[in-house]
């Protein structure tokens, strides 16, 4: 899953300023009565041809609502989505379609995102159908040749949903997105929901998904060993913002964010020794409500290193104390090396990474 | 973190010891055999990890052992201090539960009931088994909040379980079941629906009160990370069966059996970044017509010929170290 | 506790050998349905009243009476009361010494046909209003909400004979007001289930591949409705009926010398201490013929619904 060196550059997604806000509890006459939802407060990031962007964050962050954002199935409340270098941000349904062939997604649910009262054949079909690409018999045959390239047995065409397991109603899912040969695919937890011995199936599946029909993947889920795996950047979400984005190894080596430490801590490591060793950082409290978000630095209230600047301006996204610029953090007391933290969060299991 | 071995403490100490437990349902397709004939057993302050996968059982031998699973075929032994569980009368497993055994369960929003306050459960809870006034049953449910670190307990004892986020609602459990000083928790995924930093502060809560209460923590779980934090002794099961019971540390870097190994190899964790996973490859089985022979061997990658028809028993390869697989011990190496 | 955890159903029942075998939702349905006892039963007695009505004429040969035919000498008393049953009327008459058997069969047909077409329509505009606005939601969910909501509080009676009035009684009007009562109870189901079907995510999917409002409606909420819908279909034939009988019986829907099983039950009310007959007969057509279709119906949902069945045989 690394970037594809082929010389394809330039950036194929393209997110600036991103807010998506949810309305709660409002009466329908009067839409500004009730509590706001937070959920997405300002995401600038950018995805390139033929790589894997990671994007982690635990519950509340808003990876999902952008994930859903960036193909537009939610309408933006503020800020800009480009899309091979088209303005997609304020587009109707019906501008927005011959788009939906390039840029799909892949949902985290296999129970729930598969109609199941509708045959696969027809399911995985569906883009055909909507695009007019094509019909009966022709449409058949590429439906199968989609089956089977993403592991399934053509001869289950006619089969429900509910006939198969968890596994590979997610294969189906896959065929279903990449029916019309998208360019971008953003996926949406797509293993969590899986058994731990299926999850490396269709990791393994999406890679050789990703070099056969040069895919760029957008990759959120919140299990950090998955999305370390797969992505070449990561980027980590915390209430509505990315608070830190970097190479997937110098993320992991030298986190910068105080909350990336944490998560890289809490990490459960299926290594004895390793677990016995290292140090915890325990963050205090739970996520705060992404309806009331602290104020400053969202993260303050919970930082260990926190400190009375941290809860009065909200600090940029920026490449600091001399990283380089693809490797950009939003702290105002980014762990520098020896730090106390920076020795807690590393915790390699042997052989991983090297 | 106790280095006694399982098998090698007398078994009258054994707290809970559980000896060829087996559960199957009658269902309309046919006879689930979920679980088939599993033995483990804790001592007190110790740990168990039982690791499986949907449809290893592990949840349900934990239900049996409660007496959870109404309607069910059971055999076997289940005895807690000394005294078979399988065999009791309602009342007395009532009496057993909570002040004996108690559970956690994987989804705390469902195990609270909604419409009652938080601190009304808890003490209603106590009530059942000890005979206190109220204002010091609302003492003892405050009490305890505080002491699974809930901010403020005074005033959140009167919450309802909505109020509560997922961390605090899992704390909420686990107060309720360390409301009554168990000898044993079992706990059934208890952190799966949380976030990690949520996770990690529940382990640590939980591994604090093992160490004060002397609690034995019978730990059921997916996620090998988890067992390598927590667990003294592990318990691999799989379709209903155990593949594999040992300590941690030898489970991890000499494990014998070919699905133990298949599950560490097939973890992101060991993968190089940028490599291909090794995943086991197939389907797990129905639990209704599963495959003669060892239950694993459609998708084990060093099957031999009888693996297809004799089912392997347990056999033990070392002290404390047993494996139901037909491979010889020199296959003790990690992938 | 005794639901058993989710891992147990989790992994769908397969052979590794043999591939995936397995049934669909359908047939699941079919299978929970056949081994229902009572609706078999329910099942043969609706199938057999369908076709005895259908064969209407052919009772009219054998017994060698017409439903309207008027038997003076041999139907009535010398006092021109109705005759009990006998081996030439095996039901009696009525009070104008008519067939009372032929006469049931016949109203069979009226029920049957006016419970069903009735019911179709019904179900036929409730599904559309309540999927087109529990869908859109908005304004147009508000509108016909509202509508729905004045159709219900409706006082059908008054409608009805004010109906009548106008039009004149008749078979069609009591298909129009039946339908015209119903309609509104299967769209607020209708609308109820769209509300929830919408937020699934193979809604937001097919959104994501592009589909447009009226395909996302159509193909996929609308196969998800179905079910409730035939459920729902199954048990508003009997009230369909019913209301046919009503409609008859106060004289404002089929009149004499057409025979309904109400506009019989209405005549036979002055003649009951005379004329048991006269009102068993038509009185248990309806019973059964209502009880059958209810009995169905409850099956019917049970077959659709897995969660109510017991999972274990014990």
């Amino acid at each position: 899953m690394n970037a594809a060196g082929t010389g394809r550059d330039g950036v194929l997604l393209r997110a600036e300023g991103v807010v998506k806000h949810f309305a709660v509890g409002r009466r329908w006459f009067l839409p500004h009565s009730g509590a706001v939802v937070q959920a997405v407060d300002g995401v600038s990031l950018e995805v390139r041809r033929g790589e894997t962007l990671g994007l982690v964050g635990e519950t509340g962050c808003g990876k999902s609502t952008l994930g859903r954002c960036l193909t537009r199935l939610y309408d933006l409340t503020a800020g800009r989505v480009e899309f091979d270098g088209h303005d997609i941000s304020a587009l109707s349904r019906r501008q927005m379609r011959p788009y939906r062939r390039r840029l799909q997604l892949i949902f985290q649910d296999p129970y729930g995102s598969l109609n199941p009262r509708r045959r696969i054949g027809s399911i995985i079909g569906d883009p055909f159908a909507i695009h007019g690409v094509a019909e009966g018999r022709e449409r058949t045959r590429q439906v199968q040749e989609l089956m089977e390239l993403v592991g399934l047995n053509a001869e289950h065409y006619n089969r429900f949903p509910s006939e198969f397991s968890g596994g590979q109603r997610q294969r189906i899912g896959i065929a279903r997105a990449l029916a019309l040969r998208p360019e971008l695919v953003i996926c949406d937890e797509p293993v969590s929901a899986l058994d731990v011995s299926i999850q490396a199936q269709i990791v393994n599946l999406l890679a050789d998904l990703q070099s056969e029909l040069g895919l760029t993947y957008v990759f959120i889920a919140h299990d950090l060993s998955v999305v370390r795996h797969v992505s070449d950047r990561i980027a980590v979400m915390y209430l509505g913002k990315i608070v830190e984005i970097a190479d997937a190894r110098t993320l992991f080596e030298r986190p910068r964010h105080p909350y990336t430490a944490a998560l890289l801590s809490a990490l459960p490591v299926p290594d004895p020794d390793v677990a016995d060793a290292r140090q915890r950082i325990l963050l205090s409290g739970d996520v705060p409500s992404p309806v009331d978000p602290p104020s400053g630095c969202r993260f303050h209230p919970r930082c260990p290193k926190a400190r009375e600047e941290c809860s009065l301006r909200e600090p940029a996204l920026e490449a600091r104390g001399g990283d380089s610029p693809r490797h950009q953090t939003a702290c105002h007391f980014p762990i520098a090396e020896g730090d106390e933290l920076a020795l807690a969060a590393h915790a390699e299991p042997p052989g991983a990474g090297a | 973190m106790s280095a006694v071995r399982a098998s090698s403490t007398p078994e009258t100490a054994r707290l809970l010891e559980v000896r060829d437990l087996a559960v199957s349902f009658d269902t309309a397709d046919g006879v689930v055999q979920a679980v088939r004939g599993i033995s483990f057993g804790v001592e007190r302050g110790g740990t168990l990890g039982i690791v499986g996968e949907s449809g290893s059982g592990k949840s349900v031998s934990a239900l049996t052992i409660l007496g959870l699973t109404q309607g069910a075929s059971i055999s076997g032994s289940a005895t807690f201090q000394g005294r078979e569980l399988l065999a009791m009368r309602a009342d007395e497993l009532r009496a057993v539960r909570g002040a004996g055994i108690a559970m956690i369960f994987q989804d705390p929003l469902s195990s609270l009931h909604p419409h009652y306050r938080v601190g009304w459960q808890i003490a209603e809870m106590i009530s059942v088994h000890e005979d206190m006034p109220r204002r010091q049953l609302r003492r003892r449910a405050i009490e305890l909040l505080g002491l699974v670190g809930i901010a403020r307990p005074e005033s959140r004892v009167d919450d309802y379980p909505h109020q509560f986020s997922g961390g605090m609602r899992q704390r909420a459990m686990i107060a309720m079941a360390l409301a009554l000083n168990p000898k044993v928790l079992i706990a059934d995924e208890p952190t799966t629906a949380l976030d990690v930093t949520v996770q990690a502060q529940i382990i640590d809560l939980m591994r604090r009160l093992q160490a004060e209460f002397q609690t034995a923590i019978i730990l059921i779980t997916h996620d090998l990370g988890l067992v390598a934090e927590i667990a003294e002794d592990v318990l691999v099961m799989y379709a209903g069966r155990a593949m594999e019971r040992t300590d941690r540390r030898t489970l991890f870097y000499t494990p014998h059996h070919p699905y133990t190994r298949g599950l560490l190899a097939s973890l992101p964790a060991k993968g190089a970044t940028g490599e291909r996973l090794t995943p086991i490859s197939g389907l797990p089985p129905s639990l209704i017509r599963l495959p003669g022979g060892c239950p694993f061997h459609p998708r084990c990658s060093e099957v031999l010929s009888r693996c297809r028809t004799e089912t392997p028993p347990l056999r033990e390869l070392a002290p404390g170290h047993v494996s139901a697989c037909w491979l010889p011990e020199i296959h003790g190496g990690a992938e | 506790m005794s639901t058993l955890p989710a891992e147990l159903f989790e992994t769908p029942p397969f052979d590794l050998e043999r591939g995936i075998e397995g049934r669909s939702p359908w047939q699941l349905a079919w299978e929970r349905l056949r081994r229902d006892r009572v609706a078999l039963a329910c099942l043969v007695v609706i199938v057999l009243i369908t076709v005895i009505a259908l064969a209407a004429p052919l009772f009219v040969y054998l017994t060698g009476h017409g439903p309207n035919e008027e038997f003076q000498t041999t139907g009535l008393t010398p006092e021109g009361l109705p005759r009990g049953p006998s081996s030439t009327f095996l039901f009696g008459t009525d009070s104008l010494g008519r067939d009372v058997l032929v006469r049931v069969i016949y109203g069979a047909r009226i029920s049957l046909l006016s419970g069903v077409l009735a019911s179709s329509a019904a179900v036929l505009i409730g599904v559309l209003v309540g999927l087109v606005g529990g869908y859109f939601g908005g304004f147009v969910d508000t509108l016909l909400a509202r509508l729905m909501d004045v159709v219900l509080s409706f006082p059908f009676l008054l409608f009805a004979i004010a109906l009548v009035s106008i039009v004149g009684p008749g078979l069609w009007i009591s298909i129009v007001v039946i339908a015209f009562f119903s309609w509104a109870s299967v769209g607020r189901v209708v609308r109820g289930q769209t509300l929830t079907l919408r937020e699934r995510e193979y809604v937001e999917a097919a959104r994501s591949l592009g589909a447009g409002d009226l395909r996302i409606m159509f193909v996929d909420i609308l196969p998800n409705l179905i079910a409730q819908v035939i459920v729902y279909l199954t048990l508003l034939i009997p009230a369909a009926v019913v209301f046919e009988a009503t409609l008859s019986f106060l004289g404002l829907g089929v009149v004499p010398p057409t025979a309904t099983w109400g506009n019989m039950l209405s005549d036979s009310l002055g003649y009951y201490r005379v004329a048991w007959w006269y009102v068993l007969f038509p009185g248990s057509a309806l019973l059964i013929t209502t009880l059958a279709f209810n009995l169905l119906g409850d099956s019917v949902r049970d077959a659709f619904d897995p969660r109510g069945e017991r999972l274990f045989r014990r």
